[in-house]
């Protein structure tokens, strides 16, 4: 049993007019084992909370804490996170060009896992997870997200999640330019993910349509750089009917 | 005959061919300073069959082709004996020809190669600097109709090396010359990998790698002259730099005379900053004297390390440190990969790892 509690997280950006505040006060706690919607407009804040807990450079946390399993995330670099079992599922995933996939995975594993994985296993290891993700097996030889399409991008990313089985999960987007065969073989992955691993996940979304395949168990709106309502998959609904609106400034 | 070693055409930093030298780090090679050995320290770690490797005369072996850059004519002045490596006709050489340079502790050197691709000849050639040096050297590879020749030079020379050279490729009919020049080492490196083509049909892809660190200047002039028709030339090279006095120059000249219809070209230049001060040169230029040709082109980037990679990896749970030995282990494979020489392939990756553990 693992938490995330995140209490009054508060984060700036430096711009050109110096800095702005894009996160004010959020206070979110996920166990494993739950699915907590983040749902919001463009622009609320909802990428800069999953890049922030991962540890981007960009962003500045100026109050607030983040733990996991009190542990103080905020002091951790990133990949002291993703040891600690944090994962970010991007929405965009950078390419690296000449590294291969399967190098990528397997440094990966090693490193989070503090030793190689045996040859054999992980063969067979990757093989399934690539299998369940309609992935064909010619993909490990290529580049890290170089001159994939959307699909095999968002595909990518939850291979890594279910081989680095983190603890728990932010999905930024992970439904974004995705038709509804992938979107579906996508959800699945997570599912799958979640049911064997005992994952938490924050699904970062902007439409209701990633829910029809991911079950939330909590709703959270957000908007300004906070959760403004907080429910239960209702809230989705409600979502789903009247937009966000109202909760958008006049 | 050349009056390349009198004192007034000693070049003096505002030519265009040797703006972007020091010269004062050339250890006299360019101002006839110092006296240059007429010495062959190449030698071959074995022979094939199919393979001859002898040392000629100048008047036996001369030249094959024109040259303006002050340095080769001085070598050709100084070097009396040319090292000839020839190919047979028809010889199928699957295993490479390694050629050594053992140069340690000695005088200055200007030295002269030839390379014979015989007609329908298939073969490996590496050519491996190491070690300490004061070099001038002329390499002119001759293919003759349908011969296949990959050439490669490491450049893994010690800190003080100072290293000029023309590698001078001259591809006949349906000939296909392809080149490697790998540069990590030396206080100065200047080479001009250069081709013109004497058939039909011909084609010449030059790839290139180079790391340069702090005190080392890595200059790379290519020239390709397009003025037969239907050839085709392929030019990549890469490179890496990591400190404040790390240099790097890349040139790439292309020619199309008016008589070269059909060329197909296309040069790319890309240069990775790994460190506040360290500069790197490159100088795409493309002459076209005739409109019908399959394609031209070139592109040259010169950019910083990629924080998004690094991040990207790190976020998955890979240190710092090895997220950007990844990084830029992959911004060179596509260049190492091309080799097919795996115990080369690997010599040279980890030869780059060591050089990132110095640039730190």
């Amino acid at each position: 049993m693992s938490t995330l509690i995140i209490k009054d997280l508060h984060v700036s950006v430096s711009t050109d007019e110096g800095m702005k505040e894009i996160l004010r006060g959020v206070d979110l706690t996920i166990n494993s084992g739950e699915t907590h919607a983040i749902m919001g407009p463009n622009g609320s804040g909802k990428s800069t909370l999953a890049y922030s807990i991962a540890g981007h450079p960009k962003y500045t946390i100026t109050s607030g804490s983040v733990t996991l399993d009190g542990q103080d995330v905020l002091d951790m670099t990133v990949d002291e996170r993703a040891k600690a079992g944090l994962f970010l599922a991007m929405q965009y995933p950078v390419e690296v060009p000449g590294v291969s996939v399967s190098n990528f995975l397997r440094t990966a594993v090693t490193a989070i896992r503090g030793e190689a994985p045996k040859i054999r296993t992980w063969v067979g290891e990757v093989k399934e997870a690539m299998t369940a993700l309609h992935m064909d097996p010619e993909f490990s030889e290529r580049s890290v997200n170089e001159g994939f399409s959307g699909g095999e991008k968002k595909r990518h990313e939850i291979l890594q999640m279910e081989l680095l089985k983190p603890k728990i999960a932010i999905l930024d987007e992970t439904d974004s330019g995705l038709d509804v065969d992938a979107l579906r073989t996508v959800s699945e992955g997570v599912n799958r993910v979640k049911e064997n691993q005992d994952l938490g996940i924050m699904l970062i979304t902007h439409y209701t349509r990633i829910l029809r395949y991911i079950n939330p168990d909590f709703v959270h709106v957000f908007a300004g750089g906070k959760i403004v309502e907080e429910g239960g998959p209702e809230l989705a609904a409600k979502l789903e009917e009247s937009g966000y609106a109202e909760y958008l400034p006049a | 005959m050349s009056l390349a070693t009198t004192n007034y055409l000693t070049p003096t930093g505002r030519e265009e061919a040797w703006r972007f030298t020091p010269l004062s780090r050339l250890a006299g090679l360019h101002d006839s300073s110092v006296e240059l050995a007429d010495r062959i320290s190449l030698s071959a770690r074995g022979v094939p069959a199919g393979a001859r490797l002898e040392i000629k005369s100048s008047e036996e072996a001369p030249s094959l082709s024109a040259t303006d850059d002050i340095v080769i004519e001085r070598v050709r002045d100084v070097a009396h004996q040319v090292l000839v490596l020839t190919i047979e006709k028809n010889a199928e050489i699957g295993e490479p020809i390694f050629l050594l340079r053992k140069s340690e502790g000695q005088a200055p050197e200007a030295s002269r190669v030839q390379i014979q691709a015989g007609a329908h000849s298939h073969a490996t050639v590496v050519i491996e600097n190491v070690g300490s040096a004061v070099l001038g050297e002329e390499i002119e590879i001759n293919l003759e109709p349908g011969a296949n020749l990959r050439f490669v030079t490491l450049q893994e020379w010690d800190n003080n090396a100072v290293h000029i050279g023309r590698h001078h490729a001259i591809v006949g009919k349906d000939a296909t010359f392809t080149s490697y020049v790998i540069t990590v080492g030396g206080s100065v490196v200047r080479i001009l990998p250069t081709v013109e083509y004497s058939g039909p049909g011909s084609s010449a892809d030059l790839y290139g790698l180079y790391f340069a660190t702090d005190n080392q200047h890595l200059e790379h002039r290519i020239h390709v002259e397009h003025k037969i028709p239907n050839a085709k030339s392929r030019v990549n090279y890469k490179g890496a730099l990591s400190g404040q006095s790390a240099r790097t120059v890349w040139i790439g000249d292309v020619f199309i005379k008016a008589t070269a219809e059909g060329t197909d070209t296309y040069e790319l230049n890309r240069n990775l900053l790994l460190s506040d001060g360290a500069r790197a040169d490159s100088v795409p230029n493309l002459e076209i004297e005739t409109g019908e040709i399959v394609g031209a082109g070139h592109a040259s980037t010169t950019g910083r390390f990629d924080d998004e990679q690094l991040f990207y990896l790190q976020s998955r749970g890979i240190p710092a440190e090895e997220a950007r030995r990844l990084v830029i282990r992959g911004f060179f494979a596509e260049i190492v990969a091309k080799l097919k020489i795996q115990s080369l392939e690997e010599r040279i990756m980890n030869r780059i790892d060591t050089e990132l553990e110095e640039a730190k």
